[in-house]
C-alpha cells in the first residue's frame, strides 16, 4: 500500500512524505529492540544515565562484559535448555496434531465434525487467564507441577493454529488428495507426502506464531514451577531483575539472549509466513 | 484390460438430490467410451462412481467381472487423469510418474522400467527433471497420462481432460490420447461437455442428461438415429432443427408434413400403416444438411426463407433463418442450413431451400421420444 498517481514534484513530494512516515513507524517499533541491544553493550553505569537522550541508541565503550556478568549471576543455559525444550516440544507437537485436525475437519466426513468445529472456535475467544486456575487444580492432581509435561501437555493443541490448517487445506485443490489415493496411497501417505510438502506456508506460519507465543509464556510457568530445573527464560528474567544488586545492563543482556531466537526464528521463516498469513485467508 | 459393466447405478446426495439415476451399460475389454452431455447432467459423477472417489447409493459397478462398489480407489486397479491435471507440485515429472510404482512397492528396477517406458511413449523424456510449474498445458496433460498409465491399469477414467488447452492443442492431444488408445488397448471411459470431441473419440458416445443415460451408441448412430430430442438437439453442429408440426397421408396415400404455409411431401416410407386423413402432431427434425440451398436442378419440395445471416466457413456456407412456420413458439428459433461455398446468399432477402425428406426424423410431441415406427410396417 503506497499513494499512486500525479507526478513530477508533487509525486515525489508524495513518496518522500510516504517514506518518512513508513520509517517513523518502523523507527517506534524498532526503538526498544534497539534500546536493548546497545544498552546490552554498555557499562551499567551509562544505561540508566543515558537513558532519556538518543544517546542511548549509540553504544558508547561497548563490551560483552554484561553478557559475561549474566553467565557468571545464572545458569542461563539451564533456563535457554528449559525453553527450547518447553517451546520445541509444543511446536513440534503441534504441527502434527493440529495439522492433522485441520485436515480433519477440513477433508474428512465424520459425525459430529460440525459441533466439534464451533467447539474449537468458541475456543478462541476464551482467554487463558479465565481456565488458567481449574486447569492448574487439574495438572496438580495429576501430580505434574514443576515438570516439563504441565508445560507442554496443555498447549500442543491449539485453536487458532487448527483454524489457521483447517482454512489452508479447505482451499487445496481436492484433485491432489483424490489423484494419490487413486495412485493408491493411503491416509497417511497422502496426508504426509502429498499433503504437507504443498502445505509449508501454513506450516512456518503456525511454527513463528506458536514460537512466539509460547517462547514469551510467563504466567503459566509461573504458576506450575517452583524452582530452576524446568523454568523457562521469561520467568527467570522476572526473577533475574529481583537477584541484586540490580544491574539494568545485565539485564538487557538477558533480555538480548531471550528474544535472539525469536529473532531469528522469524527471519527464517518470514517469507513462508507472509504467504502463509495470505493463503490462509488471513488478511495481515 | 477389463471391462467395466454399470447395473442400474444410481447416486443420490444426502440432501436428496438424484446425481445419477439408474445407469445401466457396459464398456467392453478395450474399448474407447465417452461420456458426454451438458454441465451438470452427472457425467463427472458417474466417472467419480467408477473410481471409487464417491460411493453409489444404488446399483452395482462391475471391473473385470468383480464387484467393486466397497473396494477403495487403491484397489480397483483404475487409473484417472483430473481435470486440472492434479499433478503433484513439489514433485519433478520423474517423481509424479513414480509416486503410483513408489505405492505398489515394485522392485526398483520393474518401477525403472516401466517409468522409461511410459516416459518414452508420451515422449517425456527430456522432462523428467522438469517441476509442474515448468511445463506447458500441454506438457502437463501428457505427464497426468503418463502417471495414470505407468500403473497398467484395468481401466483408465479422463475426466474433460482437454478443456484447459486452448483448440489447436486440444486436437493435437485428442489425436494422442486415440494413438495412446488403440497402441496400448486400455478400456477408457472419458468424459466431455464437447460433442464434437466425444464422436471423434469415441468407440461408442454415451448421452447423459439430468444423471439420466439417454443413448448410447456409435457417433453415426447418434447422429442419424437419436432416441429422443435431447440427443437430437445435443449431438451435431449446428444442432438439429427441432419443430412441433403435423403430418397427413392424402387419399393418393402421400404423407405430407406442414411447415408453415408448406405441405412437404414426405419421401417414403415413413409410417406405410398411417391412415388416410389423420393429422398426427409430431416434432420434425432436420439436420441442417437436409436443408440445401436450391441450385437450380433441386428435386424434391422446396420452402422459401428470410435469410437472417450467413456464416462463410470456407468449405461450406451455414445459412441461419427463422423458420417458416406460423404461430406457436417454434419459429422464434433460428435454424440452420447448409449450403455449397459457391451459393450466392444475402442476409436480409429470401431464398429457396430444398428439403431432403428422407432425413426427417419424427419424435413424439408428448415426451421427446423418436417414434419408432415411423420406418417400419
Amino acid at each position: 500500500m503506497r499513494p499512486v498517481g500525479g507526478s513530477g514534484l508533487l509525486h515525489w513530494a508524495k513518496y518522500t512524505a510516504w517514506y518518512l512516515f513508513t520509517a517513523s513507524c518502523a523507527a517506534v517499533f524498532a526503538a526498544p529492540v534497539v534500546f536493548m541491544v546497545v544498552g546490552s553493550l554498555k557499562p551499567d553505569d551509562r544505561v540508566l544515565a543515558e537513558a532519556g537522550g538518543w544517546r542511548a541508541f549509540v553504544p558508547g565503550h561497548a563490551s560483552l562484559q554484561n553478557y559475561h556478568d549474566v553467565f557468571a549471576r545464572v545458569d542461563f543455559g539451564l533456563f535457554f535448555l528449559n525453553s527450547a525444550v518447553i517451546v520445541g516440544a509444543i511446536v513440534a507437537g503441534g504441527l502434527v496434531v493440529n495439522s492433522l485436525a485441520g485436515y480433519a475437519f477440513a477433508r474428512m466426513r465424520w459425525r459430529g465434525r460440525d459441533a466439534l468445529f464451533a467447539a474449537v472456535l468458541a475456543l478462541l475467544i476464551i482467554p487463558f487467564e479465565a481456565i488458567a486456575v481449574p486447569l492448574f487444580y487439574e495438572v496438580s492432581l495429576f501430580g505434574w507441577r514443576n515438570t516439563y509435561v504441565v508445560q507442554i501437555a496443555p498447549f500442543v493443541a491449539n485453536a487458532f493454529s487448527i483454524y489457521l490448517f483447517y482454512t489452508f487445506f479447505l482451499g487445496m485443490p481436492r484433485e491432489l488428495e483424490e489423484a494419490a489415493r487413486m495412485d493408491g496411497a493411503g491416509f497417511f501417505h497422502t496426508f504426509f507426502r502429498i499433503i504437507v510438502p504443498n502445505a509449508r506456508p501454513v506450516f512456518a506460519t503456525v511454527t513463528i506464531l506458536s514460537f512466539l507465543m509460547f517462547w514469551g509464556s510467563y504466567l503459566w510457568p509461573l504458576l506450575v514451577t517452583s524452582g530452576p530445573a524446568v523454568r523457562p527464560l521469561p520467568v527467570a528474567v522476572a526473577e533475574f531483575k529481583t537477584l541484586p544488586p540490580l544491574k539494568w545492563g545485565d539485564i538487557l543482556a538477558f533480555g538480548v539472549m531471550m528474544v535472539a531466537p525469536a529473532l531469528l526464528i522469524f527471519v527464517f521463516f518470514q517469507r513462508w509466513f507472509i504467504r502463509g498469513v495470505v493463503s490462509s485467508g488471513i488478511k495481515g | 484390460m477389463a471391462a467395466v459393466e454399470l447395473r442400474h447405478v444410481e447416486k443420490r446426495y444426502a440432501n436428496g438430490t438424484l446425481a445419477i439415476g439408474d445407469v445401466s451399460l457396459t464398456i467392453d475389454d478395450g474399448e474407447l467410451m465417452v461420456f458426454v452431455g451438458p454441465s451438470g447432467c452427472g457425467k463427472s459423477t458417474l466417472l467419480r462412481l467408477m473410481a471409487g472417489l464417491e460411493a453409489v447409493t444404488g446399483g452395482e459397478i462391475v471391473v473385470g467381472g468383480r464387484v467393486v462398489n466397497d473396494l477403495p480407489p487403491q484397489q480397483r486397479n483404475i487409473a484417472m487423469v483430473f481435470q486440472n491435471y492434479a499433478l503433484y507440485p513439489h514433485m519433478t515429472v520423474r517423481g509424479n510418474i513414480e509416486f503410483p510404482l513408489r505405492m505398489m512397492k515394485l522392485p526398483r528396477e520393474e518401477a525403472r522400467r516401466r517409468l522409461q517406458h511410459t516416459a518414452a511413449l508420451l515422449g517425456l523424456e527430456p522432462l523428467l527433471d522438469a517441476r509442474p510449474r515448468q511445463l506447458s498445458g500441454g506438457q502437463r496433460q501428457r505427464v497426468a497420462m503418463a502417471r495414470a498409465l505407468v500403473r497398467d491399469p484395468a481401466v483408465f477414467l479422463l475426466d474433460e481432460p482437454l478443456s484447459n488447452l486452448d483448440a489447436k492443442l486440444r486436437g493435437e492431444i485428442r489425436a494422442e490420447i486415440l494413438s495412446l488408445q488403440r497402441r496400448t488397448g486400455t478400456t477408457m471411459a472419458y468424459v466431455t461437455h464437447d460433442q464434437v470431441e466425444a464422436m471423434t473419440l469415441g468407440d461408442r458416445v454415451a448421452v447423459l442428461n439430468g444423471g439420466v443415460l439417454q443413448q448410447v451408441g456409435t457417433a453415426q448412430t447418434l447422429y442419424a438415429a437419436p432416441v429422443n430430442t435431447f440427443v437430437a438437439g445435443f449431438i451435431g453442429s449446428p444442432p438439429m432443427n427441432l419443430f412441433h408440426t403435423t403430418v397427413q397421408r392424402d387419399t393418393h396415400g402421400v404423407l405430407y408434413m406442414a411447415m408453415g404455409r408448406h405441405q412437404v411431401p414426405m419421401a417414403a416410407p415413413h409410417w406405410p400403416r398411417l391412415a388416410a386423413g389423420a393429422a398426427v402432431p409430431v416434432i420434425a427434425g432436420l439436420r441442417p444438411e437436409a436443408l440445401s440451398c436450391v441450385d437450380g436442378d433441386s428435386r424434391g419440395p422446396v420452402i422459401e426463407v428470410m435469410v437472417r445471416s450467413v456464416e462463410n466457413l470456407g468449405h461450406e456456407k451455414l445459412i441461419i433463418f427463422l423458420p417458416p412456420l406460423e404461430g406457436g413458439l417454434d419459429n422464434t428459433t433460428p435454424w440452420t442450413a447448409r449450403c455449397q461455398p459457391r451459393v450466392q446468399v444475402v442476409p436480409g432477402v429470401h431464398t429457396s431451400l430444398a428439403v431432403d425428406t428422407a432425413n426427417v426424423i419424427f419424435f413424439d410431441p408428448a415426451d421427446g421420444r423418436a417414434l419408432a415406427d415411423q420406418w417400419t410396417s
